[in-house]
Parts: structure tokens; sequence; C-alpha cells
């Protein structure tokens, strides 16, 4: 019922590993039985997560997008149960027409809903909305042993919170309660604020976050070491009134191919970050653009994760707490200045003060920083164990989803509330992530 | 407003292809042998812009509930304008080729019961001189093949009965759709390992939507399959005996 295939994550780490291959399409269907013995299973949404907590080696992959299926919505109150496999394009495309909107949305619409829970994703809005699973009525978790049970706040709560934000190990989501968000149309009304160094950002961001719903800024990775820590603050609102603005239409652009070595250079990351700059500073500071230039930048170029060649690339994202936040970033941004490699993208934001609605949750007070390095072997690792220690000291942590390389001791300090998802997990799941930063010896 | 029929309803080209139809605010109505599927399939569709979507359960080799079930489903919707008969099963070729039994009861389900339907459906619609059938074939009726002729000639002989009903419904107003995909990527065919001939079932859904408001005749889907299998036609049977195709 299946063949066996290597599957990559987003990052395109090379991985020798392949799994077994079972597509779900039918959310009552019983899960695969021969599954203890072999590796365990392990639900793949899109693949959009950049490490390996979306692999299972060895073991078997039950790939959800075929259960794309709308269960029940009300118009009326926004309430949608959905099945997992559901992309955000498509909920979007399905449910922004009538006027609603995913009350919280990643930088990409190309993941699944079930995804956005295991992962309890984060978006612009998290000062204010806080993180997915805080949307989250009700899910329907499937497990090994065939029980099927509706997890809610008030009902199998521990699972519940275990569920979001457990990396898909405590079994499979076949369907979620939603709850959305009213909006008059697509469009957002959008204003840049420039910042010249990480102090002016705190002060702009302060302010921003009264005015506005959504905030996120660039930082410039490129910059000299005298302009280190500008950027430019991104801030919009949803604009009243229906959509006006056009999107540019399904992924116009797209990498065809793999090029034989990463596109992502010191000259090309200088380039990027200039023109970037220059572009966003040159327009006019407040314009009304279409919602997805704004939330799905990413989006517009298809496939752009091949421009790191076949070595892939590493994302890395970690979260400080807000008394070290300005130190700590300050810090890390100048030990990749001194690394020589810089990252393509660099994103700042600062998060809400919200209890975080799930056991593993990434969120937590703070400011967190998403960066993307091409993949130069130990030179790159090395840089990204100096950014662990950084991290560690300020007593942060980093994003399980876009990790593929933290050390077990790391993961377990960063998340000491890690035994509890291990003792809710279901036996029969697991990954590459899991495996990787609970096995290894303290 | 569409009023379209359905029968094999939870298979992935029909629910894609029910899906446009929901987004053109049609009236369905839903054929399939799984409850729960069936179900999870019309509430989907009515969120999606479906004026009505109405379940009706029926395994395919149920014969003498055929008529009783096409015709609750006709009035449900007030008539049909589209009927697309999708239902139907990939055999296993060795486990027929040993079991005569298995052989006939595979016909039963891609042949027999597609002749049946569709015989119900073209009488019920001659009288009123509109309407559309639609029956999903493959191009693997085409020729036969040591790999899958169990399938193939089932699917066939629907192709040959097709163009016989198109022939006698001709001037009756009563449009005939013989619709060919070639591979399809779909829960049907998971086990084989896929290549840059096969198709995604929202692709084949897009044509059948197509075909079927252009009163196409027949249709391949792709359309690249329309010149493959001409030449696969032309190839003499002296030689094509001796090929593994």
């Amino acid at each position: 019922m299946s063949d066996r295939t290597v599957h990559r994550s987003w990052g395109r780490l090379p991985t020798k590993g392949s799994s077994r291959i079972v597509n779900l399409n039918w959310r009552h269907d019983e899960l695969p039985s021969d599954s203890l013995g072999q590796g365990g299973l392990l639900c793949h949404g899109n693949g959009r997560s950049y490490g390996d907590s979306c692999l299972n080696d060895e073991g078997t992959l039950l790939l959800t997008r075929g259960l794309d299926r709308i269960i029940d919505f009300d118009p009326a109150t926004g309430l949608l149960e959905c099945e997992s496999g559901l992309l955000l394009q498509e909920l979007l495309e399905l449910m922004l027409p009538q006027g609603w909107f995913p009350p919280v949305v990643p930088g990409t619409q190309l993941i699944t809903i079930g995804g956005a829970v295991a992962n309890d994703i984060h978006g612009k809005n998290h000062h204010l909305a806080s993180s997915f699973g805080s949307h989250i009525r009700s899910l329907e978790l499937v497990r090994s042993d065939g029980s099927r049970l509706q997890c809610s706040p008030s009902e199998h709560a521990e699972l519940f919170r275990a569920t979001i934000g457990g990396l898909g190990l405590t079994g499979f989501i076949s369907s979620v309660r939603l709850q959305l968000k009213s909006v008059s149309g697509g469009d957002i009304d959008q204003e840049m604020i420039p910042f010249s160094n990480l102090a002016e950002f705190f002060t702009a961001n302060e302010d921003s976050e009264k005015r506005f719903e959504h905030t996120v800024a660039w930082v410039d990775c490129a910059a000299p070491a005298s302009s280190l820590g500008r950027g430019i603050l991104i801030c919009g609102n949803h604009a009243e009134g229906e959509s006006t603005r056009k999107a540019r239409g399904r992924s116009l652009i797209s990498v065809p191919f793999t090029p034989p070595i990463s596109l992502v250079n010191g000259p090309s990351l200088r380039l990027f970050n200039e023109l970037y700059r220059q572009k966003q500073t040159m327009g006019s500071r407040r314009t009304r653009i279409h919602h997805q230039p704004f939330f799905f930048p990413l989006d517009s170029v298809r496939n752009w994760n091949r421009i790191y060649g076949p070595r892939g690339f590493y994302q890395y994202q970690m979260v400080i707490p807000p008394e070290s936040s300005e130190a700590a970033i300050g810090e890390i941004l100048h030990q990749i200045k001194l690394s020589g490699t810089g990252s393509f993208l660099a994103v700042l934001k600062r998060f809400g003060n919200q209890e975080a609605p799930g056991l593993l949750s990434f969120c937590r007070p703070g400011t967190t920083l998403a960066l993307d390095f091409p993949n130069r072997g130990e030179r790159t690792t090395a840089l990204l164990d100096r950014l662990d220690q950084i991290t560690l000291d300020a007593g942060g942590a980093v994003y399980c989803a876009k990790d593929a390389r933290m050390s077990g001791p790391s993961f377990r300090t960063y998340y000491p509330q890690w035994q509890e998802l291990e003792n809710l997990r279901d036996p029969a799941f697991s990954s590459n992530f899991w495996r990787r930063v609970t096995e290894s010896p303290s | 407003m569409k009023k379209i029929l359905i029968i094999g309803a939870t298979s992935a080209i029909a629910e894609a292809t029910a899906r446009l139809y929901a987004e053109d605010g049609a009236r369905l109505s839903l054929i399939a042998r799984n409850p729960d599927r069936l179900e999870a399939v019309a509430a989907d569709l009515r969120q999606r812009g479906a004026e009505s979507v109405e379940t009706f359960v029926l395994d395919a080799n149920e014969f003498e509930r055929h008529e009783t079930v096409l015709n609750a489903a006709d009035e449900a919707m007030n008539g049909i304008d589209f009927a697309l008969i999708a239902h139907g099963t990939l055999p296993d070729q060795a486990e027929c080729q040993s079991s005569a039994e298995s052989t006939r009861r595979e016909f039963d389900t891609n042949c027999t019961s597609t002749i049946s339907m569709t015989t119900i459906l073209a009488n019920l619609l001659e009288p009123r001189g509109a309407g559309s059938i639609g029956v999903i074939t493959s191009v693997a009726g085409d020729r036969g093949r040591a790999s899958n002729y169990v399938y193939g000639a089932a699917k066939g002989a629907v192709t040959l009965f097709l163009g016989g009903l198109r022939n006698r419904l001709h001037g009756s107003g009563i449009h005939v759709l013989t619709i060919k995909p070639g591979f399809v990527d779909t829960p049907m065919t998971a086990d084989f390992p896929k290549g840059p001939l096969w198709a995604k079932p929202e692709s084949i859904a897009r044509g059948i939507h197509k075909a079927q408001r252009r009163r196409r005749d027949v249709v391949h889907l792709p359309g690249f399959w329309l010149p493959i299998m001409l030449i696969i036609r032309s190839i003499p049977e002296r030689i094509f005996k001796r090929l593994s195709l």
C-alpha cells in the first residue's frame, strides 16, 4: 500500500534515510496498523518544516494532504471545522470572500492546518492574538490504539495542550475546530518605519504595537559593523472596506531546478539586502496593499528553497526573554557579522506576554529573530552552536519546527517540560527530530 | 443553476469534479458506497458553494437497486443536467487471471454496473430531450495488455457501449461524453511509482468540466494521451503481442 521514498524537509539538507509513504484520504479510516516495530508513524502535511521534525527515516510518513475537506462552517460566528490537511491558502480562498480570515498566519500560506497546530505557529500579530493554538476550540486526535478523542480545553485537556505544539507526536490530528477572525476585505494598510539600530527598533516597535495588529521587522544582516541592527519595521492593519488590491496570482515565478551551488553568498546577500532596503525606504511609507505580499512574500517565488543549492540551508529562529533581548540579539548579529556568513532574510518580532496554549509551544515573552544560512558544513554549524550558547545564556529557546541540529541537552534546557510530552506521546509515533533531541546523552 | 448527479462520488476524480460544480453553485446528488466518506464529501461541497447536496448510499453491484436510487436522485434535484459515472476499482490482474469468479466480479463493478446505470439514465433523459451523460472509462480500454487486461477490457467495453449510445441518441438532444483519463495520482493508484505522465485528479476534473460545457464526444485527459494512444492503437497485433507495456 505504499512505496519508500526519500523525503526532504523545506531546508533540503541532505538526508540518507527513506520512509514508507502512506496517503491518508479519509478521516474515518483506521491508522495503518503495521506500524509498531517498523520505525513508527509520523503525519506529514505540506513539508514546510525546515528541519527534521517532519521526517521519520526508516518509519512511515502519513501524508495528510488528501484530508482537505471542510466539515462545518458557521458564517455567522466564523467557527470553522475542517480536516487537518487543508492548506491555509485553500482556507483563505474559501473563507475570505465570506469575510473571515485565519486568526494567525505565518510567513507562508502553504502549510496545513494540522501542521499549524502541531507547531503552534505564530504570526505578526502575536502581541495581540497569541499563537495559532489559542484559537483552536477542539480537535480530534486518532491514537494508534484505535481511540478517537475529541480534545478541547475541557475534554482530554492534557492531551489537547500536549497536541498544540506537540510536533505531531501525540497521534494523528484528523480534524480541527478553529475560530476565524472577521475582516471586511483582503487589503492591508501598511506602514514602514526605518530604524538605525536595535535600541530604536525596540522604541519604535513599542509604539507600533499600540497602533497595529501586525508588526514585524526586517534586519539588514549585510550592514557594515557601524550600522549593525538597522532595518525596517513593517506594520499593518486589516483595511476597512472590500478588497481593492489584486494579488499577483499563484506563484508566477519559480526556481525551476536546483543550481549546482548555493546562489546565496556574500556578494548576493549584500546586493539583496541593499536592494531590499532601498526598495522599502524609497517607496511611500504608508500604502494599502493586498494581504498576500504583506503576509506571504516568499510564496511569490515557488521552490525558493532551491536557491541554496544541493546542500540546502539551515533556518535558525530563537526567542530571547525581554530583559536580555537587546543585548543578546545584538550579540547574535555581531557573531553573524564576524562569521562572514550573512543571512538572506533576518526577521525580528516581539512576542506578547500571553500564556502559551501548548505544552511545548515556542512562543514566550521576549523577542524572536529568524535567520537563514546556506549549509556550508562545519562553518555553519559552528556558528549556530555559538548562537545556541548566546540563546542558552540569555534563557531563551530555539524553534523546533525550524531546527535540524540543536543538541539534546540544549533542547532539554529550552523545553524542560519535554518529559511530559514524552509521557503523552503516542507510543507508535516518532520523528527524526524527537529521536535526535531526546535520545542523545546529556 | 445546474443539476449534477455523480455516481462514485467519493472517487478522487469525482470529488475534484464535484468541487468545480459546487463553485458554480450547482445542485448535486451524490451516490457512493461508503456512507461516512459520502457524508464527508457532501458536507465539504455544501461549504464550497453548492446550492444543495443530496446523498444516496449504493454499492454499484446492487443491480436491483439501480433504478430506484437513480430515480430518487433525479427527483431530489427535480431533473438532471449532467450525470457523471465515475465509480470503479483497479482489479488485481494476477488475482483475476487465476480466478474466473474474480474476473466476473470486477467486470460487474467496472463494466456491467456502469452499462446498467447508463442505460437507465439514457432512458430517463431521452424523453426530456436535454442533458449530458459522462462516463469515466480509460486509455487502458484502447488496447489489451498483459498487465491489466481485465480492467482494460471492462473499460474498453464501456467505451464501445458509449459510442453506440451516442450514435443512438444523436439528434435527441442528449449529449454522451466518453472520458478517457491516462495515469492519475489517486488512492486507486497509490501503489504505483509516479512519473512525468501522471496527472492530478484536479487537472482531470477541469478537463471533464470543460468537455461537458463544450459538449465534446470523447476526451483524452490530459490531452497528450490522444497522440500517444493513436500510436499505440496503430501498432499491429503481431508486434504488440511481443511488447511489455
